[in-house]
Parts: structure tokens; sequence; C-alpha cells
């Protein structure tokens, strides 16, 4: 199964990447943008078939190492 | 006095390092990051600057689960005094040894050049040697220093005097190249036998190279 994992800097955290973005969007005449967060999405392969175990294991490797929770979040889905 | 020095994949601050700790009188040995211990004699353990594996995934995030990090952990917890320089500082955030953590320069720009900082606190065995309010000049190189700590953790900060070093203009006049809350350059731990900074102090030992402040710096670690 796969897990996709996507990390977020956390809101009230400044998004400098984001706010890059959005200004150059607006630079080329998207004028209707509100908001642009900017962050990095890790797809897992997983060699196990029970979805809650790889539920589990996934969050615990995003605690660890694939998100810095003082400044990120995470979000997981895991596909079959 | 004996000056231990990390060394992981990417890290090329370690000769720098030992040059300067050299010059001050110190003995040294740099630590290659498999070694499941800290030497026994250790009076210091720096964690040098670089980019510790390439900074993959973020700065420090991989180096803290090298197998020297346990031990490192260890003796930090002990007492033994670790002082973390630019890579180094995020490398100890990221294992926890120091609170915070560091993102993305503000203006996205790579920095590298000498920058002011103001002491702020100097009651701990860093910075003894110089005076609260003293302004020094110290190179800083770095893509991802700009210190983040919530609310709640930068009111701690302040309460037990943790925060070390504030970047300011040549005046001492706070000014921020990074986006550093409250323009923070470097931290220690509550026990204030771990120190963590972004510029890089061991780049600044001679007047002929820029400046000579750093010398005041690592001198407080010699006088112990």
């Amino acid at each position: 199964m796969k897990a996709i994992v996507n990390v977020f800097l956390k809101a009230g955290v400044l998004d400098s990447q984001g706010k890059a973005v959005h200004h150059a969007l607006e630079s080329i005449h998207f004028s209707n943008v509100e908001d642009v967060r900017v962050g990095k999405q890790i797809i897992l392969k997983i060699n196990e078939s029970d979805e809650k175990k790889a539920m589990a294991d996934v969050t615990k490797m995003c605690e660890e190492l694939l998100a810095n929770t003082v400044i990120e979040d995470y979000t997981i889905e895991i596909i079959k | 006095m004996k000056v231990t020095i990390l060394q992981f994949p990417g890290t090329n601050c370690e000769y720098d390092t030992e040059h300067a700790f050299k010059s001050l009188g110190a003995k040294t040995e740099i630590l290659w990051h498999k070694s499941e211990v800290v030497p026994e004699d250790t009076d210091l353990l720096v964690v040098a600057g670089g980019f510790s594996y390439g900074d993959y995934l973020r700065s420090g995030a991989i180096a803290k689960f090298s197998p020297v990090m346990k031990a490192v952990t260890k003796y930090a917890n002990k007492g033994g005094k670790v002082l973390g320089i630019c890579n180094g500082f995020q490398v100890l955030t990221e294992a926890g040894l120091l609170p915070g953590a560091l993102k993305r320069n503000e203006s996205l720009h790579f920095l590298s050049k000498h920058h002011h900082l103001k002491v702020v606190n100097n009651d701990n065995v860093f910075l003894k040697e110089l005076n609260s309010g003293d302004v020094v000049n110290v190179p800083i190189a770095h893509h991802d220093g700009n210190y983040y700590i919530d609310e709640n953790g930068l009111k701690e900060l302040y309460a037990n005097n943790q925060v070390l070093l504030k970047y300011c203009d040549a005046e001492g006049k706070e000014k921020n190249p990074n986006g550093s809350v409250d323009a923070i350059a470097g931290v220690c731990n509550k026990e204030k036998n771990v120190f963590g900074l972004m510029p890089h102090p061991e780049r600044a030992m001679e007047a002929i190279l820029g400046s000579s402040d750093g010398v005041k710096m690592l001198q407080g670690f010699l006088q112990a």
C-alpha cells in the first residue's frame, strides 16, 4: 500500500516561499489568488496489508523524522 | 582542555573549528559520526557547521539519527558542554537538545557575510569573557538560519536567560538578516550546558581575516 504524506509549515508560521510564489503569481496577473502555501509531499510504498498498522507506522515516521512538529504540520493519506 | 568535533558526511567546518581551538591552546579530536561513544577526556563537544547529509529533508534532520547522537545526548544530559555552530545548531534543535527550530531565511537567499551580534546574556560558560551589550562582528553563512520558537517558548527563553546573542548593526541596534524571532542568533538550554548559534565564531579568529571577535567567544570554554 501507499502512503502520501504532505508536510506544511503550521498556520501562524510565516511561509516565505509561499509568499514569494504568491507575489510571482500576482506579477503574471493571477490577481485572484488569496494565499499560497508551499510544502512538500513524501510518497511511501509500504509492505503492509493492515491499513491501521500502516497509518500508525507513518504517523510515527512523521513525528520522528518526516516533519519537524515545532514548525510543521502533516497530513497522511493511505491508498490501497 | 580537549575539544571533540563531530563530523557527519557533509560537515565542512570541522577543520576550521579544529584550527580555531588549537590556536587557543586546546587539544582537539575530530570524531566521525559512526562512533557510538564520546571520548571520555572530552571537555567540550562541538557539532561543527556544514551541510550534514546534504541538508536533505530538513537541515540537521537526518544527522540526528547518526549513531554518535545517542552518545551526544547522553553526554549532554550528564552535564557535558556541547556547542553547535550553524548546521550544528540545526542538528541540536532537531535532536531536541535545544528549543526551537531553524527555518529557511525570510528572504529565501543564502546569506554569507560578516554580521554584528549583541551579547544578550553572558552568565554562562560560553560568553562569560564578554559583557552583556557587547557587540561582536562574526561571519554568518546559512540558508536556514531563521530561528523560530512559539510565544510560550520565547517567554521561557527570556525568563531563564537562554537568549545568548541577537543580530544587530555596528551600534548594537537590532538588525535582522534572516527573519529570526526577535533577531535571535544563538540560544542555550535551561541547564546552560548546550549552546547553539548560527554565526561562525571559528571564522573570526584573526583580525587580518576580518575579525578576531570569535576568540573571546570560544575562549570562554577554555577558562572553565
